[in-house]
């Protein structure tokens, strides 16, 4: 059923971008944020001087008061829209809807979205992990020792105990994944593994193991967003805007209102609603896999799989490649990048290419329709994308 | 190893927890309760989370309460809990109703399951200042 909603079919993604990823010591946070975005602007057949808005996230390695300031003086931007928007790993799709809003009330044209940060290199990973354990509520979670890891831990063992997800299909999207990812010319990590080697990888935080963990990387990702309209005389086939949805709940896990259901349900009937379609419609999705547990979460919470029936689905190669629904076709989070923000914006950058076709090994034959969904925080801060190759 | 050391951390008191701190320090778990719609809630707020009534007072939680969910930590977050893995992270709810985050320590710590009644304890973090902590009923 057709929405009316005004930004649907009115917002394009023109152009995509990723810097180089991995162990990059010899650009900065800031260095690989501008490179992706000079690939991105290549990849649209756009100059700089053609960009009036950028939106980036945060750094943990760089950690400017103005990281969007501290980004545009760097790159020698002076754009008439910018800001750093700050909701962990759903950033992405929220600076998207930003724009997408700015752009259809005509406040913008063409705006450049970015972020990422030199996780692997400028902090080291034991800082990484100190750094990133101040997630955790200073009074309240932090004396406790929570780690991030822990607290998804805490979420996949209830999840496990309500509903019968067992440890095996928890490897399996570490499996699926890194068999995607090693057909990612630009991927972190792409040496094949087993369900046998997620379970015996060290474990971090019971029943969460090495390689139920995201990657620590230097990556940075970029897109670039305009009208429909004007996507029309650029380069690139667009990625047309269908539907996004937000949906925030809490910051904390300890106020979290459930450990089994969370704001993805509602930003999805909302990206849902306002594209006029239904979980059925999805050719191909990219969903946020900071951890194992959690892309079968989002599956069954965004309606692609039953509750409870997630980890068949990976289980049983529904997610693969050529399966029912390819899943993370990039090798996501936990294979092919994760550096604070980008991590999400890579499913993105992912969908965009899988719309446009020719991806080789990885393409999903007839993609038309992609659905995106990012999360912040402890399963916090939601945002689903729907986009699709035409307009509809 | 079950138990935490003095070494770790001592929580900063701010002017919405003062009073929970410092009831901390003489073995009392303090609770926030909403005299105007009844919710008690946790981490202590100035308002109420529910229907924004500041007629707030403090409770004091009988300090039982049941297991949601846990993890056992193996990689520490930073090098102070390191020296205490595996130690037990928990989401405990009171019988009050509150959701609270603590370890779960003592001997049996690490047989911990969902469900598991628990009972407040208080953990000695040096210069006075102690943190609400749980031990298994059935210890």
């Amino acid at each position: 059923m057709a929405s009316s909603h005004p930004l649907r079919n009115k917002i394009a993604i023109v152009g995509v971008g990723e810097s180089d990823i991995g162990k990059v010591p010899g650009i900065s946070g800031l260095g690989l944020n501008a490179q992706a975005c000079k690939r991105a602007l290549d990849d649209a057949g756009l100059k700089p001087s053609d960009i009036d808005g950028l939106l980036t996230a945060y750094s943990f390695t760089e950690s400017y008061t103005m990281l969007g300031s501290s980004l545009c003086e760097y790159m020698g931007l002076q754009p008439s829209m910018c800001a750093s928007m700050v909701a962990g790993g759903a950033s992405p799709g929220i600076m998207l809807r930003h724009a997408a809003q700015a752009i259809a009330l005509g406040l913008a044209e063409t705006v450049l979205i970015c972020a990422g940060e030199n996780r692997a290199t400028g902090l080291g990973r034991d800082a990484a992990i100190a750094v990133l354990a101040a997630v955790g509520h200073p009074q309240f979670e932090q004396p406790y020792g929570g780690s991030i890891p822990g607290f998804y831990a805490m979420v996949a063992r209830r999840y496990m105990h309500e509903y019968g997800t067992t440890r095996a299909q928890l490897a399996s999207v570490a499996v699926n994944t890194r068999s995607h990812a090693s057909l990612h010319p630009n991927a972190h990590m792409k040496a094949p593994i087993t369900v046998e080697d997620v379970l015996a990888s060290k474990p971090i935080a019971d029943p969460l193991r090495m390689l139920d963990c995201c990657l620590i990387s230097d990556a940075a990702g970029a897109f670039v967003v305009t009208s429909a309209e004007r996507a029309r005389d650029l380069r690139m086939k667009p990625a047309y805007l269908l539907g996004v949805g937000e949906k925030h709940t809490h910051e904390h896990i300890m106020c979290a209102p459930s450990l089994t259901h969370f704001g993805a349900a509602e930003s999805g009937r909302i990206a849902y609603e306002m594209a006029g379609m239904a979980p059925a419609d999805i050719d191909v999705a990219e969903l946020y896999d900071c951890f194992s547990i959690v892309p079968i979460i989002e599956l069954e919470e965004l309606g692609l799989a039953e509750r409870g029936q997630g980890g068949a689905f990976f289980e049983q190669g529904h997610a693969h490649i050529g399966g029912k629904l390819p899943v993370n076709t990039h090798g996501g989070m936990l294979s092919h990048a994760h550096a604070g923000a980008a991590g999400g914006l890579f499913g993105i950058v992912e969908a965009v290419r899988q719309l446009r076709g020719g991806e080789g090994p990885r393409q999903v034959k007839g993609a038309e329709i992609a659905l995106v969904h990012n999360e912040g925080g402890i399963l916090s801060s939601h945002c689903t994308m729907i986009l699709s190759n035409r307009l509809h | 190893m079950t138990n935490m050391s003095t070494a770790l951390p001592r929580p900063q008191a701010n002017g919405d927890s003062r009073p929970y701190w410092n009831a901390a320090r003489e073995r009392r778990l303090l609770i926030r309760k909403c005299n105007a719609c009844g919710l008690r809630h946790f981490m202590p707020r100035h308002q109420c989370p529910r229907c924004w009534s500041e007629e707030l007072e403090w409770v004091e939680s009988e300090g039982r309460g049941s297991i949601h969910s846990f993890s056992i930590v193996h990689r520490a977050p930073t090098s102070t809990f390191a020296a205490n893995t595996p130690y037990v992270i928990a989401l405990v709810d009171l019988d009050e109703g509150p959701r609270m985050f603590a370890n779960v320590v003592g001997n049996r710590a690490l047989d911990v399951a969902i469900g598991d009644r628990v009972s407040v304890t208080f953990e000695d973090r040096g210069d006075g200042a102690l943190v609400p902590q749980f031990t298994l009923a059935r210890d």
